[in-house]
């Protein structure tokens, strides 16, 4: 009797120790990420003995000739693939949403999704292969553009999620009623599709930029000299003796996640 | 579907399939063909200094088992890659199951909390799930290492007097495993639990269940689509992972994914590279197969 009085005051969802357990999982994914942001404020110059608060270490990065060749490259990469990935994932989208069923609907999803199911270390080394294979037989290099396009192979469908979900959940009336009062399908799409998508296109944008921004195996395997990315800079410097520059990189890289990941976030959460 | 009531639109309707092209080429000119390209590879013979000449054999997937012995030429078998694959089948099924502990009494309090709250803890879970994973596992390296934080608590309080080494052992690919892939664990589980009817748990207790009996005989059975598509998402890329054994392992501790790697760099052997990729290949199918067997053709709650 004792436990069905107790029962009723508690929440009957409630399940005992998860919400301890809920608590463990926060503090073991963020602890080691602010104990490495804080330590890149260290203004002592050996990485494991604590000196002062200082941002001197920054100061020191953003100097450094190789990391502005890396930031720049990083950003040629990942905003082309970006691009490229978004035009192409929002065209698909719709051409998978708004027809009709074909034979060739099933496979191209997969295809599409293809990129998500295949081990990273496997789709570098094919690529690495693919390319040595271009370059060796056809004489083709495209320099930094071999990396853009295998980035926009993967980001492919990372931006395609967002959006297909944005027009499944889009209200077709609005389409069909431009249609019935003589819009073009282009006028249709231009005046009242594309405004409402645009929420869906920026998260799949943000969330091609960060993946193509963060990938490390791929480009590592693929990059000729001279295409060093942030990634790749900073698994340079682990090699090296480290200084506290690497907490500086690594925290400005981290924060550049953390804010295309909140303002996906944000635009999700405002159209509901 | 809108109904295709004028032609116009119709025609348009069917038009649009068209769309989809440059998508799905892109993708099977560059992410297909690379993988036909290495099957082809993984069946020709090693040129000398990386890549390959083209002539049949199927040496890579022999050398995969056996090793060549260079004095009466027989075939001797060396199970040297078949540890390392069931060493990283192993780690990832440490892995996935540890994360299984975590990762499901989180995602149970995340959907149950009130709506408001529920945003904020898929944000704070999301953020780490794409933050840069190489930043990530030096976060852990940064903690585990001999003149680590880690190391350094555990003097501080007196447990040990010298710094145990933690940092290029097994035990820190696990960890490191574990800390990369937490998220993806958490994140799917909670998709399935949030849309979980919680009158069935109700109708449980009034039918005087306890709440252990609640948990494991309507909760979990009923979340099973989530829990495998989260088991999936763990294991898959914790099987092929890359970064984690190569910073955590430093070198010595291979898993596939270096050991692939490897061939393509300094073991400079592109078509057993190939093969030891194809093999890793096979493994993700059966899993996705698994997956697809195990979560279509019965009911799935709350979809």
């Amino acid at each position: 009797m004792a436990a069905s009085t107790t029962l009723k005051h508690r929440d009957v969802r409630d399940q005992p120790g998860f919400g301890t357990m809920a608590c463990i999982c926060l503090i073991v994914l963020y602890a080691p990420i602010l104990i490495l942001m804080i330590w890149s404020l260290n203004s002592g110059s050996i990485v494991t003995h604590w000196e002062g608060v200082s941002l001197a270490w920054y100061g020191v990065a953003l100097q450094n000739e190789e990391f502005h060749s890396a930031a720049r490259n990083t950003l040629i990469i990942s905003v082309s693939a970006t691009f490229f990935s978004t035009v192409m994932a929002t065209m698909a989208a719709i051409g998978m949403t708004r027809v009709k069923p074909w034979r060739g609907l099933g496979t191209s999803f997969m295809v599409i999704n293809l990129p998500l199911m295949v081990p990273e270390i496997i789709t570098a080394v094919a690529t690495l292969s693919f390319f040595a294979l271009l370059a060796g037989q056809l004489n083709l290099n495209f320099g930094i553009g071999n990396i853009i396009i295998a980035h926009t192979v993967f980001c492919i469908p990372f931006a395609y999620m967002p959006i297909r979900a944005r027009l499944e959940d889009m209200d077709l009336t609005l389409e069909n009623a431009a249609a019935d009062l003589y819009a073009t399908p282009w006028q249709a799409f231009r005046r009242v599709t594309f405004p409402l998508l645009v929420p869906g296109i920026l998260s799949g944008m943000a969330l091609a930029f960060i993946v193509s921004f963060d990938d490390f195996t791929i480009t590592q395997l693929i990059a000729g000299p001279g295409q060093t990315t942030l990634p790749l800079y900073i698994w340079n410097q682990i090699r090296r003796p480290m200084t506290p520059e690497i907490n500086a990189i690594s925290t400005l890289l981290l924060l550049v996640s953390i804010l295309f990941v909140s303002v996906s976030f944000l635009i999700a959460r405002r159209r509901k | 579907m809108a109904s295709a009531a004028n032609p116009i639109e119709a025609v348009q309707m069917r038009r649009n399939r068209w769309l989809s092209l440059p998508a799905v080429l892109f993708i099977a000119a560059f992410g297909i063909g690379p993988l036909i390209l290495m099957l082809i590879y993984s069946f020709l013979k090693a040129a000398p200094y990386g890549g390959v000449e083209w002539s049949f054999t199927t040496d890579a997937y022999v050398y995969f088992l056996f090793q060549r012995d260079i004095f009466d030429d027989t075939l001797q078998f060396a199970p040297d890659f078949l540890i390392i694959y069931l060493r990283s089948f192993v780690f990832a099924l440490i892995t996935t199951a540890v994360c299984l502990l975590l990762g499901f009494p989180t995602a149970y309090f995340m959907a149950t909390r009130p709506p408001a709250q529920r945003n904020w803890w898929v944000l704070l879970i999301t953020i780490p799930f794409w933050s840069n994973l190489l930043v990530r596992t030096l976060a852990i390296m940064f903690i585990i290492r001999d003149q680590g934080l880690l190391n350094g608590f555990l003097i501080w309080i007196g447990i040990i007097d010298t710094p145990i080494t933690l940092l290029y052992t097994d035990f820190a690919i696990v960890i490191g495993l574990l800390y990369s892939y937490l998220p993806f664990m958490v994140l799917p589980l909670y998709s399935s639990l949030e849309k979980f009817d919680f009158r069935l748990v109700e109708a449980g207790f009034d039918l005087y269940a306890t709440r252990r009996q609640v948990l494991w005989r309507i909760i979990i059975p009923l979340a099973r689509p989530g829990i495998i598509a989260g088991c999936l998402l763990v294991f898959i890329p914790a099987l092929g992972a890359y970064v984690t054994p190569l910073i955590l392992g430093g070198g010595k501790h291979l898993m596939i994914g270096d050991l692939i790697a490897q061939q393509f760099g300094s073991g400079r052997n592109w078509p057993l590279g190939s093969a030891q990729a194809f093999i890793l290949m096979a493994a993700v199918l059966v899993a996705l197969l698994f997956y697809v067997r195990n979560t279509s053709g019965k009911v799935q709650h709350g979809r």
